[in-house]
């Protein structure tokens, strides 16, 4: 049943094109420009100015590889928990590659910190970390970033700054707050990029970080990425505010709205977020507009949505197939392209195979890592 | 190469499917994505999505068939420039990989079954070094009298000047100089920076302090009371205490959650509870409650150095009091050693934090009645020294656990199961705890009264387990 909007809905102003983004066509993002209600939007203008990043071919190419890579990385993942191989809870990243791509391409990886919820295999495959030890944890073993013991949902990388991999809906934005505190208390230079779902930003514990990170100016990127579903919840059945990019209002942060099925579009984007960040302004809110083609999670039968809306996002706004698109533009020959997926169709096979041969951890690592010291 | 495609488990739990149909039939084209079928798992119908390109050639199962294991072949894919006419059907001794001619599942690494337990032995707890005891104070000392709260505020300020790291978050720390003026000073003397004044927001801010350890720092997170910290208890338990865990040991959380914990005086059901079992029940975490000012001192020094994330429980009522310290250089003592406070020998009272003080107490009274109590304060409840109490129940084959808190699922709990695991042969009587009333506990003067621990009742226990 379709519950009316609450009277208490301003008006019906929510721009057109908005919500037509959240519908079929996300080509057309609603800017908060075309928003007279939004107050907040110097970013948004400064990033309307050029909504495209200048890739260079090279560039281009590298996009395309990574997100290929976390398309068939997952849909491996996926092929692995059917055969029983990885268990649990295991959520796909699928159809949200841009988002990660384009954002942490823009990160300075010596300086930066990144951390996201348990969706998070596409934002580890981001630093081109080895696809090999990524699946062994997600099989359980030995070999396994976390040795083993994390799992799907909790994976981390102190040494690229990646932080996890949360499993709790919404702490990971409080954590990537302390992330910036840390970085602003050692005046490091760093920013955090804090990534939580359009179901998170529903939590209080998001509004606090948000409260303090502005009052204390810290540096910190929030995104949402919004894939318009928080497990069978729509936006629009969680959610009084669907702008997400506008939530940050009553904190005085400064809201974009980004279409994250667009690689090159996020980029430029992240640009200007990452700028306004880096030179001391405080915290950014940033919208991804973006679509998962899985179900939430392995188990997820999908009935909250039809196949029509799923295949309309593959058949109209697939990212990779978007960049592809640029590419042939640009002179690469479909057999280039072609040579690139079977590149990657080797490199998870191989990573597939470490991860179902390593061997388990060992017993003895039952006891290991529980606290540091001991005592 | 023809691809096998082969029945998927489709949740944590499924072991088997039905088939229930064919969206593709053989020679249809497949592309990645395309559903190729609907499978029925014991919770919902689910669909199965190619992953490879190619020409459907075969399939093995027909639609409408029931309980198909997961694993076995149901169709063959063949890829481009192969001809689907000569695709074979796997042999039957492959099918459902190697649980033929069985009908149990067999458990095979890594399908998520219980496997069992490994041999005792292989991963058993480690066996704990025995522990430091406190260092030795040099002869000539001399010892100040100094309250729990000024000894508290000393180990602060002692690390902070000492690591520049260690910073102090929480609600009304800094202007105000701490709701019951335990960090009074430190914004003099430390600036903005490291005293940091927080929002009413303890979800938040426990989650920003434990974001900011991970990320390097060391900070001590000060709940106004362990009341509110209730809101924070998530990132206490799932962020703190198992991130070191789930990383394998990359990342670790060396925070200190500090605060008043417990009843204090007349405030009310929802502002007087003791959270040392629950927090004490937690792996990852370092739980501390101490009693004097000396233990506070040193044990807040240890707990800020800690490389782990440690719950320090302290209390409002105590805080006034005013115990000698040692006039050290930097009195460090160690995590997890409980002391004797009195020895005795006719039998021992366990307690920890307020307790301690009403146990010594009733040891006095007992003494006066011939009856020679030992007094154990534990000081820390997480690694709990079951060695000290284990050596006090030899010496005295009686015990009392004495606890200012809830008897169910307690602190006392646990010293009673310890007792009865690893000290049967040496108990003359039944291990009694002396707690608070199982309430909530109430405003009225007299209620209160009623529904606390005091040491009359410890008395009273002590002499029932002495028989006298
Ligand atoms: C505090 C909490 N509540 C509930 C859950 C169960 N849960 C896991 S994911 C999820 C949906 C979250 O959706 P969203 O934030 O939109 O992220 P997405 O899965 O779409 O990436 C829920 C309810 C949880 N893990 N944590
Ligand atoms: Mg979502």
């Amino acid at each position: 049943m379709a519950r009316k909007p609450a009277a208490r809905k301003t008006t019906g102003k929510k721009p057109a094109t908005k919500a037509s983004s959240k519908e079929a066509s996300s080509d057309e993002v609603g800017a908060p420009s075309d928003d007279p209600d939004f107050i907040l939007h110097s970013l948004q203008d400064e990033f309307e100015k050029s909504k495209s990043f200048d890739a260079s071919d090279d560039q281009m190419l590298e996009f395309y590889r990574q997100m290929l890579l976390i398309r068939r990385f997952e849909e491996k993942a996926g092929q692995l928990y059917g055969l029983g191989l990885i268990g649990g809870f295991c959520h796909l990243y699928i159809g949200q590659e841009a988002v990660a791509i384009g954002l942490q391409s823009a990160l300075d990886n010596d300086k930066d910190s990144v951390i996201t919820g348990y969706r998070d295999h596409g934002h580890m495959l981001a630093y081109g970390l080895d696809p090999d030890i990524i699946m062994a944890e997600l099989t359980g073993r030995e070999a396994g970033i976390s040795k083993g013991k994390g799992g799907s949902m909790h994976m981390f990388s102190t040494e690229h700054k990646f932080y996890g991999g949360h499993g709790i809906v919404g702490a990971q934005v409080a954590l990537g707050g302390g992330l910036a505190l840390a970085h602003q208390y050692r005046d490091d230079g760093g920013i955090c990029l804090a990534y939580f779902g359009d179901g998170a930003a529903n939590q209080g514990q998001v509004y606090e970080t948000f409260n303090m990170a502005s009052l204390w100016n810290l540096p910190i990127v929030f995104v949402v990425e919004d894939n318009q579903y928080a497990m069978g919840t729509s936006t629009k059945r969680s959610s009084a505010e669907t702008r997400f990019y506008r939530r940050g209002t009553s904190f005085r942060i400064p809201g974009m709205e980004v279409n994250g099925m667009d690689v090159l579009e996020v980029r430029a984007a992240a640009e200007v977020a990452f700028k306004h960040v880096r030179e001391g302004k405080g915290p950014v809110l940033m919208e991804l507009n973006t679509y998962r083609y899985r179900g939430h999670s392995m188990s997820d039968p999908a009935k909250y949505r039809t196949r029509e809306e799923v295949q309309d996002q593959r058949d109209h706004h697939d990212p990779i197939e978007r960049l592809k698109k640029v590419l042939v533009e640009n002179g690469h020959g479909e057999d280039d392209l072609k040579a690139i997926d079977k590149d990657i169709r080797k490199i998870v096979a191989k990573a597939a195979d470490f991860a179902e041969s390593s061997a388990e951890p060992k017993p003895g690592e039952l006891y290991t890592d529980v606290l540091v010291e001991e005592y | 190469m023809a691809i096998e495609l082969k029945m998927p488990a489709l949740s944590p739990t499924m072991e088997e499917g039905t088939l229930a149909k064919w969206l593709k039939q053989e020679g249809d084209t497949i592309e990645p994505g395309d559903i190729i079928a609907e499978i029925e798992t014991d919770k919902a119908t689910m669909e199965f999505e190619a992953i490879d390109e190619g020409t459907l050639a075969k399939i093995l199962i027909e639609e409408g068939t029931e309980n198909v294991a997961v694993g076995t072949v149901i169709a063959m894919l063949v890829g481009e420039g192969e001809d689907a006419g000569d695709v074979e059907a796997p042999a039957a001794s492959d099918d459902g990989d190697d649980d033929e001619g069985s009908d149990e599942v067999v458990d095979k690494p890594g399908e998520g079954k219980d496997e069992g337990r490994d041999e005792p032995g292989g991963a058993s707890a480690p066996k704990t070094a025995p522990r430091a005891d406190d260092p030795a104070i040099p002869d000539g000392t001399s010892f100040t009298s100094v309250t729990v709260r000024e000894a508290l505020r000393d180990a602060m300020a002692e690390e902070m000047r000492a690591d520049d790291r260690v910073f102090v978050m929480g609600e009304e720390v800094a202007e105000y100089q701490g709701a019951y003026k335990v960090t009074q000073g430190l914004l003099d003397e430390f600036g903005p920076r490291r005293v940091i004044d927080t929002p009413i927001t303890e979800y938040g801010f426990a989650g920003i302090g434990s974001g900011a350890a991970m990320g390097g720092l060391r900070p001590i997170v000060e709940f106004m009371t362990f009341n509110f910290a209730m809101q924070a208890i998530d990132h206490i338990v799932n962020s703190a205490a198992k991130t070191n865990y789930m990383s394998g040991g990359q990342m670790r959380c060396p925070i200190v959650f500090r605060g008043p914990n417990g009843a204090a005086s007349r405030v009310g059901a929802q502002h007087s509870q003791n959270y040392g079992p629950w927090y004490a029940s937690v792996p990852g975490l370092i739980v501390i409650a101490p009693y004097d000012s000396a233990d506070a001192k040193g044990l807040l020094k240890a707990a800020i150095r800690s490389e782990d994330p440690v719950v320090f429980l302290e209390n409002e009522l105590v805080y006034g009091r005013s115990f000698d310290v040692p006039y050290l250089d930097d009195h460090v003592l160690p995590i997890g050693k409980a002391r004797i406070v009195r020895e005795g020998k006719d039998a021992t009272i366990v307690s920890y934090s307020i307790g301690v003080g009403l146990a010594l107490e009733a040891a006095e009274k007992l003494a006066e009645e011939g009856i020679d109590a030992e007094v154990i304060d534990l000081r820390t409840l997480r690694p709990l020294d079951k060695e000290t109490v284990l050596a006090s129940l030899a010496k005295t084959n009686r015990l009392v656990v004495a606890e200012e808190g809830w008897p169910t699922c307690s602190i006392a709990s646990e010293i009673i199961a310890i007792c009865m695991e690893e000290g049967f042969d040496d108990l003359d009587a039944p291990v009694l705890r002396v707690c608070n009333e199982d309430v909530p506990l109430p405003y009225a003067a007299n209620l209160e009264k009623l529904a606390l621990i005091d040491a009359p009742r410890i008395v009273e226990a002590v002499k029932t387990i002495c028989y006298v």
